[in-house]
């Protein structure tokens, strides 16, 4: 188990961040990924694999009309 | 384009009725300290000076509309009384070319729907040209008695009035015509730029009003829309068809700024990042808002039928890359000069299938995502090119299409329920997803006919027509009707954010996402848990996002893209580093000093005195703040058992109510108690951290902390609390 926003979400093995974004929907594109209080680059949510226990924060910022 | 008379009939049929000849005044530091007034009762027609006060406490923009309509009505005045005004501002940014979204106008007036103030923001030339032609602003008073045009030529500093019996009223007609009649020539017309409403804005309240500005590429005009809370049919009551505006001086540096290399270097800043980012980040520069849609249905926040669901499967079929598709791509798309986020999209050679001008190809500016969701998810249709017809109608014809969109799903919910049938509707089938019916009730509406005519009054007086004459039940027309303070929702579902539902009932005109969009922020990242939290965000977001109003600029080049380096600083939200480029800007084209602080400060004094002048007009009071309960939370079963699951747990988890053994009309009984008792706390906590009484009414203490403790406003004020 994970925690994504204080949520919880369930975790399985060579989760990466990419996945994450996929199963909580996570479509929108200004966003900013933290594992751990570490933030994680763009180029690297494909490879960066979370850990089971991780507290993820998926900050999203604001936009449109 | 087919016409009925030629240009040359047009020419000849004016008359005029009152010539003013005035020396344009050159722009000094981006203000250049007149304002051009016109009552067209009188055919009066003079220059009013812009004071110091003025430029200090109301900045421009809506601030110099507010204050002139301030002076211009009583408590007493209607929207149709020849008292009302129309005032355009742009602010004094507008104008430069140096940074993206910089010609935006401010449009304020006495609202149709709401009986109060009301502003609204728009692109397109002529806001800037009328700078250029020396004025910061333009008051319109008074009633014609016939059909007239105002014309401003700021190359030989000339206006008049004139009768114009023979033009089109729909906008993408008579704002050619406009164009072409006072263009010198087809190399002139870019100089030229229109404002014009449409028929349907005659025979409703939610008329709006096209800005345009000629296309040189597609050579044809444009079109962008002041679309919020009816001024388009103040335009039309006061029997004016267009205004239009000439200038060729039209250069980098026309608002003589006090730092134009400052303006140079924050600028090319943002357009590199622009031209980084955008195709990795929001699309703008080929999908323009509508990049949204998709993303609002992944996030349950897109509205569907009347806003009782945030998705729906076929949302995919009017998705991002559809619109891409459609759009014209390739072409500069800025609707001011300079603005390289260029998301004014177009369908160019669209074939209109229905109505007056059915057959013919035309060019449809949009659709914006507010649109897509409001005459299309909200009203259950989600066929693209029905969205473009209904997007083409609700532009010529002059009317908004957000109210458009939620008043006809309104009206399809009370059909679905029977409140309404084909007998009310003259025969329409108002369900949910018949696009059909929707255009033709837009084609009644432009027609003033039968329940058209009825629908136009809007959310809030459909609600009680039906109470009045069809029996309805009052407190389910209440709950569903998606207005508050008369305008009409918006198109994003707060139902799972608290702080957007302050968002948007909080507002100074009613509820429109200008002021504060702060969904992710608190419904995903959880980032403004407590009441204190949100109260903060409703404080900074508002002031924030009025300051663009203030000055002429658009609001999306601030985060509709954000440097690589945004997520790594303390308040990303925020976007800081654009923050200081707006600091910047302002400095470098006034010469004044601000500080980032201080620009919240300016924005605080206007909104105050927004607040007082909805007080004047008889609103602003804490009563006037609650929204629809479809806003906050499940109305019906229907809405509940679609997210059972989500709504079960929030009663154990949030209210501390185990759901089991509750039939759903309890757990829908449960849920609304809890969520109306949130949302009244959060009203405490806004109010008191806006510096206002547990009324809703600013205190006298924060009227002087803010400099706006004039006499009649501390007045009005001391009379209401």
């Amino acid at each position: 188990m994970i925690e994504v926003n204080e949520n919880k979400i369930a975790w399985h093995e060579n989760m990466s961040v990419s996945e994450l974004l996929k199963i909580c929907k996570y479509s929108f594109p200004l966003i900013i990924v933290k594992v751990n209080g570490e933030f994680v680059a763009r180029p690297e949510y494909e490879t960066h694999l979370i850990a089971d226990g991780s507290n993820v924060s998926v900050i999203h910022l604001m936009s449109g009309g | 384009m087919e016409n009925k008379y030629s240009i040359e009939e047009i020419k000849k049929a004016h008359k005029i009725l009152k010539e003013f000849t005035y020396s344009p005044k050159s722009l000094s530091k981006g203000y250049s300290g007149e304002t051009l007034y016109v009552n067209l009762s009188t055919n009066e027609i003079k220059i009013k000076q812009v004071t110091d006060q003025m430029k200090n406490i109301f900045i421009g923009g809506r601030g110099f509309g507010l204050w002139y309509l301030w002076n211009a009505v009583t408590g007493k005045t209607k929207w149709n009384d020849p008292e009302n005004e129309i005032i355009i501002s742009p602010g004094p940014i507008c104008g430069i070319t140096q940074y993206p979204g910089a010609g935006k106008s401010l449009v304020v007036s006495l609202s149709p729907t709401t009986g109060s103030v009301m502003d609204s923001n728009v692109g397109g030339y002529f806001g800037p040209y009328l700078k250029f032609s020396g004025f910061d602003a333009l008051e319109i008073q008074g009633k014609a008695e016939k059909d007239v045009v105002v014309f401003i030529d700021g190359d030989n500093g000339r206006v008049t009035i004139e009768e114009a019996p023979l033009e089109e009223v729909n906008s993408h007609i008579i704002c050619e015509q406009l164009t072409e009649l006072y263009a010198k020539d087809e190399a002139d017309r870019m100089h030229v730029a229109t404002v014009a409403s449409g028929k349907a804005a005659e025979h409703s309240l939610i008329g709006h009003l096209n800005f345009s500005f000629y296309d040189k590429r597609r050579k044809g005009t444009r079109l962008k829309q002041a679309g919020r809370g009816g001024i388009g049919t103040v335009l039309r009551d006061k029997k004016v068809k267009g205004l239009i505006v000439r200038t060729s001086n039209i250069k980098g540096d026309t608002n003589n700024p006090a730092d134009q290399a400052l303006l140079n270097k924050t600028g090319i800043k943002l357009h590199k990042e622009i031209y980084r980012n955008d195709e990795k980040q929001c699309h703008m520069r080929t999908q323009g808002t509508a990049h949204l849609v998709e993303i609002m249905s992944d996030y349950d926040l897109l509205p569907v039928n009347n806003f009782k669901f945030g998705a729906h499967e076929k949302a995919r079929q009017m998705a991002s890359w559809v619109w891409q598709k459609k759009f014209t791509q390739g072409i500069p798309d800025g609707c001011w000069f300079g603005c390289t986020m260029a998301c004014a999209k177009a369908v160019d050679g669209f074939e209109v299938k229905t109505g007056p001008y059915k057959g013919h190809k035309v060019i449809v500016d949009g659709p914006e995502y507010e649109t897509v969701a409001g005459v299309g998810s909200c009203c259950g249709i989600f066929d693209p090119d029905a969205v473009i017809e209904l997007n083409f109608y609700c532009d010529t014809y002059g009317v908004d299409t957000i109210s458009f969109g939620t008043l006809t799903a309104f009206a399809m919910e009370c059909f679905e329920n029977k409140i309404i049938t084909e007998k009310e509707t003259g025969g329409l089938k108002l369900n949910f997803g018949n696009h059909e019916a929707a255009l033709e009730l837009l084609h009644m509406m432009a027609r003033g006919e039968g329940f058209g005519k009825i629908a136009g009054m809007g959310v809030r007086k459909m609600k009680e027509y039906f109470v009045k004459n069809y029996g309805a039940d009052a407190k389910f027309l209440q709950d569903i009707g998606m207005e508050c303070k008369g305008l009409e929702y918006s198109q994003y579902v707060s139902k799972e954010s608290l702080a957007q539902q302050g968002g948007y009932a909080l507002t100074n005109k009613g509820p429109q996402h200008d002021e504060a969009w702060l969904i992710f922020m608190d419904m995903v990242n959880n980032h403004i848990p407590t009441f204190e939290n949100k109260a903060e965000a409703l404080h900074y977001f508002p002031l924030f996002r009025t300051w663009f109003g203030l000055n002429g600029l658009c609001k999306l080049p601030w985060n509709d893209v954000e440097p690589e380096t945004n997520s790594k600083t303390d308040e990303p939200a925020k976007v800081p580093e654009h923050v200081q480029n707006y600091v910047d800007l302002f400095n470098g084209v006034t010469g004044k000093n601000i500080d980032k602080k201080e620009l919240i400060r300016m924005s605080e004094r206007v909104y105050n005195f927004q607040r007082v002048f909805n007080l004047k007009m008889g609103f602003g009071t804490r009563e006037h703040d609650i929204p629809p309960y479809r806003s906050v939370g499940p109305v019906t079963s229907e809405e509940y058992e679609s997210r059972k699951d989500r709504y079960d747990k929030q009663l154990k988890e949030k209210a501390g109510i185990d759901p089991a053994g509750l039939s759903t009309e309890e757990k829908v009984k449960k849920m609304r108690e809890f969520r109306e008792k949130q949302y009244q706390t959060l009203v405490d906590a806004v109010y008191k951290r806006r510096g206002w009484n547990e009324r809703g009414i600013p205190k006298l203490e924060t009227l002087k902390e803010l400099s706006i403790d004039f006499e009649d406003v501390v007045n009005l004020v001391k009379s209401k609390i």
